[in-house]
């Protein structure tokens, strides 16, 4: 019963809707191939509770997203471990939806690991002026959520005090009259901790008295996120950064209270993305729209990284405190300054090893 | 199998009929899973945007109900471990409506669970084979694992041991004795795996200490305990099983060893990092008097230190704890304070700062305390009905014998059973 529904939609894509994955239009696919996801939607729809489930949650949809959404795309398995073929058909999927849910060509590009890549990312935090031009390009490349109703950054800038000690603070010991004396000036906040205030909103940046500290995903070597997640829809891709499958996750949010960094968002509502602000240029493991309950987070704009271009962040920052490169390549630009400067990583107590470095003219 | 049908059918007609106070208590319950219906609906449809989660405290009022009750389901134990292995009389006579317990709290466990995530939709993702199962990688894995195993001995346990009793057959040792066992040793081992499923993850450093597993299982085998007591002194006034006074000493025995422990770990994780007070400590802190002029979950906090403090005072007290009156109130004192250490106590300040060290304030929004409300009441309406069976089982009212006597031998069956009757 779901083939033949799912046969109809495959049957109403036409070149005339100008879609972009006619290179990967399911009549192309190769017969034995269909047939091969035929046997796999009718094995899954024996398992009546699946079907119960599914049932439910198509039900409950609005109508707009109950017309966008199909039964194939419900039943696929996880992204790392579906075939080639597979991947192709579950993207093509998507660009079709896309496409119609959007108005315009959505592309959802595949492109894989790339070999004899680590990739691997510096932050000068001298040059950080703490205008925030990096959070919001990502915003407008990565297709996030925005607006009051539930706004998603997935680059938070961590402004932290200079320090200041006075004399007037001298008297201010605590805890008073037990004894043991604390400094007055015990409390003033100073240097690069990462604890730091990222609601900021200044009249110009930088401020007199602050440093910045930008943070985001650390895309660590050991991602304890990775570890946690009961269903492995997020993992280390093979070129180094930490991806989701957005399609698998099952919002239990298991990631976010492991992640040491506060660098996981969750969608507690249908994200709001507007038409015309859409970026159609997506990779399914990157920055394509994503749906309630999910998790997600930078993922070094893998949809563009992948084809040789730097993440949006990089591009964007009008100071240059942004490097990016491949750690494996002693001639990158982050090769170099890890060579070169000295350089250190978030919490390294934590052995989470990320590839995000900071460091210091 | 004839017998396995006529043992349904017997059940089933036995817990539907009830006083007019039974059908007030079930049509409550019924008005509260409404509520959990619209609510699960609405979670549905726009996912959880209408909870008081954000992704600074994303975890809140569900999950610390789901903590809670594994406790509730793994206390059920202090009932089987003295029937069985010190063979306490009272208590092996009604160890039954323990695993009955057991059965309801997992339950109630998964519900919470379900209604925690954001795709319930995608929950056949964990199912091995069709899905992926992240064993032995993920403790939530673990959990599930522990959960369902423990929900199927105990199901199986107690229903054998019930559909003996129905038939009238002698139970098979052989086979009921290991699963008794294996299933004490489990209820230690789900609590446990719930406590690493948060004290594993450094990057919440109040839950991150080796104390937190010994800690839950103190308090689950206070509030596990507490509860069974009010069901027990619940089932004495309302029905005509007597359950000895000794059984619910001996229970008000254990609640008073446990509470004493977990208010000795609560004291030493206080010393251990106020005395210290790094940036760790800052959740407990939070917690404890607030800061910054964030202060919501102080109250919280003393209220429940102080219901466990008293609690523990009059449980202490033999001349107080014999008091059946003053020893449910213990029970009621114990059973709440519990309930907001793990929830408001535990759960929410691990979050509070975040690891950036940003403070946000959590209050459960209205939907989230209708839905916790409607979770608890589909596993109060399984209790009472599994409590109603087995305690018809236990009383003879439902027999094989009894029904079978219409049909075939008259007159002796009913002599037999007659002295359970009175």
């Amino acid at each position: 019963m779901h083939v033949t529904n799912k046969e109809k939609i495959c049957n109403q894509q036409s070149p005339a809707e100008g879609c972009a994955c006619s290179g990967q239009a399911p009549g192309a696919a190769p017969a034995d191939n269909v047939s091969s996801r035929r046997n796999f939607l009718k094995s899954a729809g024996m398992l009546s509770v699946n079907s119960l489930l599914g049932t439910a949650a198509l039900m409950t949809m609005s109508d707009d997203a109950r017309a966008n959404m199909d039964w194939a795309e419900w039943f696929q398995g996880n992204y790392r471990l579906m075939s080639d073929e597979e991947k192709a058909l579950a993207r093509a999927r998507l660009e079709r939806r896309y496409s119609r849910e959007y108005g315009k060509a959505v592309t959802v590009d595949g492109t894989p690991a790339q070999e004899g890549v680590l990739m691997g990312y510096a932050l000068n935090i001298k040059k950080c002026i703490g205008c925030r031009r990096c959070a919001k390009a990502c915003v407008e490349e990565n297709n996030q959520s925005r607006g009051k109703d539930q706004e998603i950054e997935w680059i938070r800038v961590l402004k932290m005090e200079k320090g200041e000690f006075s004399k007037e603070k001298m008297n201010q010991g605590y805890p008073e009259g037990l004894g043991i004396q604390v400094g007055g000036n015990a409390y003033s906040p100073a240097g690069v901790v990462l604890e730091g205030e990222h609601y900021y909103q200044p009249e110009a940046v930088p401020e007199k008295g602050s440093v910045y500290m930008p943070i985001a995903c650390m895309q660590c070597e050991k991602p304890p996120c990775v570890k946690v997640c009961p269903v492995r829809t997020t993992y280390r891709e093979a070129d180094g950064p930490v991806v989701i499958d957005y399609n698998w996750c099952i919002g239990c949010r298991m990631c976010m209270s492991a992640c040491p960094y506060w660098a996981r968002r969750f969608n507690w509502s249908d994200p709001k993305l507007p038409k015309e602000a859409m970026n159609p240029v997506t990779h399914y493991l990157g920055n394509r729209p994503r749906m309630k309950g999910v998790v997600e987070k930078c993922t070094f704009c893998i949809q563009r990284t992948r084809k040789g271009r730097y993440p949006a962040c990089v591009e964007v920052c009008p100071v240059g405190a942004r490097k990016f490169g491949n750690l494996l390549d002693p001639n990158s630009e982050v090769s170099r300054i890890i060579e070169r400067k000295q350089v250190f990583r978030l919490k390294a107590e934590l052995n989470t090893y990320p590839k995000f470095f900071y460091f210091m003219d | 199998m004839d017998k396995l049908k006529r043992f349904a059918v017997d059940y089933v007609t036995y817990v539907v009929k009830g006083s007019p106070a039974f059908y007030a208590w079930i049509a409550l319950l019924c008005a509260l899973i409404l509520g959990l219906l619209y609510g699960t609906y609405l979670h549905a449809a726009d996912g959880l945007r209408y909870t008081g989660l954000t992704d600074q405290v994303h975890d809140g009022l569900y999950l610390a109900n789901f903590v809670f009750l594994v406790g509730i389901a793994a206390g059920a134990v202090t009932i089987v471990f003295p029937a069985y292995v010190y063979h306490h009389k009272a208590l092996h006579s009604v160890a039954v409506l323990g695993e009955m317990l057991a059965i309801s709290a997992v339950l109630m466990c998964m519900l919470f669970i379900v209604s925690h995530m954001g795709r319930p939709d995608r929950l056949w993702h964990m199912l091995p084979i069709i899905g992926i199962y992240n064993i032995p990688n993920s403790m939530l894995a673990w959990d599930t694992l522990v959960l369902i195993g423990y929900l199927f001995l105990n199901f199986i346990g107690g229903f054998y041991y019930l559909y003996k009793k129905y038939t009238g057959q002698p139970l098979n040792d052989k086979f009921y004795l290991p699963l008794i066992y294996v299933s004490i040793v489990w209820a230690l081992s789900i609590h446990t795996v719930t406590a690493f499923l948060l004290n594993t993850m450094p990057s919440r450093p109040m839950w991150h200490h080796s104390m937190m597993p010994i800690r839950f299982i103190s308090t689950a085998f206070a509030a596990g305990p507490s509860l069974i007591v009010l069901i027990f002194l619940i089932v004495r006034a309302r029905t005509r099983l007597w359950i000895e006074n000794s059984a619910i000493d001996l229970l008000a025995t254990i609640i008073t060893y446990c509470l004493g422990l977990a208010l000795f770990l609560t004291l030493s994780e206080v010393v251990t990092d106020l005395y210290a007070n790094t940036e760790h400590a800052m959740g407990l802190q939070y917690l404890m008097f607030g800061m910054h002029g964030f202060n919501d979950l102080v109250p919280w906090f003393w209220g429940s230190l102080a219901a466990m403090i008293v609690a523990f005072a009059i449980l202490l007290t033999p001349y107080w704890r014999t008091n059946y009156r003053l020893l449910a109130i213990a029970c009621i004192l114990a059973f709440c304070g519990i309930w907001i250490e793990k929830g408001m106590g535990l759960l929410v300040p691990g979050f509070i700062p975040t690891p950036i060290g940003e403070f946000t304030q959590y209050f459960p929004s209205t939907l989230e305390i209708f839905v916790t409300l409607g979770n608890w009441a589909v596993g109060f309406l399984v209790l009472t009905v599994l409590l109603k069976g087995a305690i018809g089982i236990l009383l003879g009212e439902i027999a094989y014998a009894a029904t079978a006597q219409d049909k075939t031998i008259s007159g002796n069956a009913e002599v037999s059973i007659a002295p359970e009757l009175t």
